[in-house]
């Protein structure tokens, strides 16, 4: 059984249909592109999957159950996460804390033992700072552990809200537009990055992206989205020579 | 190893200096006090100003913490200081240890104004910003008005409650009508005092230091800082919404307990339960810094002490008050003292140095 399976799925903002009978079917391990022109409706798709709007047509299944009308927050907990095309991390806080705060549902201890300070308190802040720490150096971002996010380089920026997103350990991953914003060398790294996390947090993967050279660098499938709508979908290589596809993208 | 420890020092640093100035404070008092150098006036000040500093700190966690404007907060003090005052009159002659009825007061006031601050989150926080404001400020208005107009009486039979007058209440000739509408609470023992304010303000500060430095407040700094990231990393934001706005709001009622106990009778009028009171504490918060808890403790002492130092110059007391205060507001939120601030810092200069050395080793 796939993983994802979109069904259908549309939205419409008054009378703009931004999404349209989007079918999708991810299988665990894949790694994804959602591609397509400025204005396409691929934030909007990682939005509805995300629980951010609630879709008016169709459906979405993840791992055998149906997520439409569920809050983000329990789509968060049911193993979906995500970046942000405009960079949302928690800016007042300290790099080390947003990952901490990503592993908010990894990691417990009540409130209460917080207040108090009770023993829980001290052996589970010291799983929460290895933890960080281990998914940090990852990313080779440990180094600015303790620099307030806001103040991070837009690369490393990037790089942190992935790291947010791994520490919820998900089992589908959404990245939007991850290398934006990124010099061909970061991006290159980036492209690393992103594979050895596929393998070694056992991760399926679907992105957003503009960068063809990272598209079809480390895109195994891909769909191409057009004013909402499927333009075309499978193999990458097959995906990028379609004569509909190039069109879609010189006629820009 | 070494390295997670050293991570975890700025958190406790910074919180030692808090309890630190707490305790020069306290002692200072103290020595003052022993030395017959206090006041009488002066002395008078000591309860309010543990009252100020637990309402700006308890404060602070709505507005600092988790970014959200309430100008209600007076109203959750009336609730405590109400409640916990009826509760100590009433058992006077019931409980008889002192202070075996104080702790069960001040529980009554706190956790009763948590639960009148935890039924007005449910509507009032979905809502934001400057309507967030005006709402919570609606709120207090409500709460304070309703103070007088009840009359409440016991007598064997139970608990009476009229809107009309003391003779409606039908007591007894054993009973005793407690609250008389907008006469108030009358009678209540004067238990507040110094060191039991200081102890309070200690607990206040523990808990709230405690509380931001654990997971639930990363998960609130986490909803003021980006909501929508929040709830994608599976944060649920009503909950903490509310369970700050609950714990705020109880120490308010406990700061509302140590008013009540410190005056033997009890009236609700704008100028302590009102919208003036609410807006106070705000100014406490802003000026000692939104979202720092030891700037709210500073600022609530120096803005409590500093109108009744003013005494000697009559007349223009509350002008330079006003004029001290504006200055004041307008130092501290100017960039320049900022960077002098900065400077002045021992921990930038030690990050800067070390930021220094880092950069021509790696510079290429
Ligand atoms: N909340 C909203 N209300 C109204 N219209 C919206 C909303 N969100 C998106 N849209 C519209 O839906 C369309 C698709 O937007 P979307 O952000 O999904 O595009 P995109 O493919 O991510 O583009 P880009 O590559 O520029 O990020 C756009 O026309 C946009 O204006
Ligand atoms: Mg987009």
């Amino acid at each position: 059984m796939a993983l994802l399976e979109v069904k259908e799925l549309g939205i419409t903002f008054g009378g703009l249909k931004a999404v349209d009978n989007l079918n999708l079917s991810l299988e665990k391990g894949d790694l994804y592109g959602l591609i397509g022109p400025n204005g396409a409706g691929k934030t909007t798709a990682f939005n509805l999957l995300t629980g951010v709007y609630k879709p008016t047509n169709g459906s979405f299944v993840f791992d055998g159950v149906n997520l439409v009308g569920k809050k983000p927050a329990d789509i968060s907990k049911m193993g979906i996460a995500r970046t942000f095309q405009n960079i949302r991390l928690f800016g007042n806080l300290s790099v080390i804390d947003n990952v901490k705060i990503g592993l908010h549902n990894q990691i417990k201890y009540s409130t209460f033992s917080g207040i108090f300070k009770l023993s829980n308190y001290f052996k589970k802040e010291k799983k929460f700072e290895e933890e960080a720490l281990r998914l940090l150096k990852v990313f080779d971002i440990d180094k600015d552990a303790d620099t307030l996010a806001k103040n991070l380089p837009y690369g490393k920026q990037r790089k942190l809200e992935i790291v947010r997103a791994m520490a919820t350990n998900p089992k589908l991953l959404l990245l939007d537009e991850p290398a934006a914003g990124m010099n061909p060398n970061e991006t290159i790294e980036l492209m690393n990055t992103i594979r050895y996390i596929r393998e070694n947090f056992d991760l399926t993967i679907l992105l957003i992206e503009h960068d063809m050279k990272l598209v079809s660098g480390i895109c195994e499938k891909l769909t191409v989205l057009n004013f909402g709508t499927v333009l075309a979908q499978g193999e990458t290589s097959q995906v990028l020579n379609d004569p509909e596809v190039i069109k879609a993208y010189i006629g820009e | 190893m070494s390295n997670i420890k050293l991570k975890l020092k700025p958190n406790t640093k910074n919180n030692f200096i808090t309890y630190a100035i707490m305790l020069a404070l306290f002692l200072s008092v103290q020595v003052l006090d022993l030395t017959g150098s206090l006041s009488s006036l002066f002395k008078g000040l000591l309860v309010p100003i543990c009252m100020y500093v637990i309402l700006a700190v308890s404060l602070n966690l709505v507005v600092g913490i988790l970014g959200e404007l309430s100008l209600g907060h007076a109203g959750f003090m009336c609730v405590g200081a109400y409640v916990s005052a009826f509760f100590s009159v009433a058992f006077k002659e019931v409980i008889t240890a002192d202070w075996l009825r104080l702790i069960i007061a001040i529980l009554m006031g706190g956790l009763s104004a948590a639960f009148v601050g935890l039924i007005i989150g449910i509507p009032v926080l979905r809502l934001k910003g400057d309507y967030l404001a005006i709402v919570t400020l609606a709120f207090g208005e409500i709460i304070k008005n309703l103070a007088n107009i009840f009359y409440i009486g016991v007598d064997s039979k139970g608990i009476h409650v009229s809107t009309s007058s003391v003779d409606d209440l039908n007591l007894l000739p054993d009973g005793k009508a407690i609250l008389k509408g907008s006469l108030g609470i009358s009678g209540t023992p004067k238990d507040s005092n110094f060191i039991l304010g200081f102890i309070l303000v200690v607990i206040t500060v523990v808990v709230c230091l405690n509380l931001i430095n654990s997971r639930t407040g990363r998960a609130v700094m986490a909803i003021r800082d980006n909501r929508i990231a929040a709830e994608s990393i599976g944060i649920n934001v009503t909950k903490y919404k509310l369970l700050i706005f609950s714990i705020s709001a109880f120490f308010a009622g406990i700061a509302g307990v140590l008013y009540s106990h410190n005056l033997s009778s009890l009236t609700a009028t704008t100028k302590n339960f009102g919208y003036n009171m609410s807006i106070m504490i705000l100014v406490l918060v802003v000026l000692g810094g939104i979202g720092s808890i030891r700037g709210s403790i500073i600022s609530a002492v120096i803005l409590t002490v500093l109108p009744e130092s003013l005494r000697v110059l009559k007349d223009y007391r509350m002008l330079i008050y006003a004029i001290v205060l504006i200055v004041l507001m307008i130092a501290n939120n100017n960039e320049k003292t900022q960077i002098i601030k900065d400077k002045l810092s021992i921990k930038n200069f030690i990050k800067n140095r070390k930021n220094a050395k880092m950069s021509i080793k790696e510079g290429d």
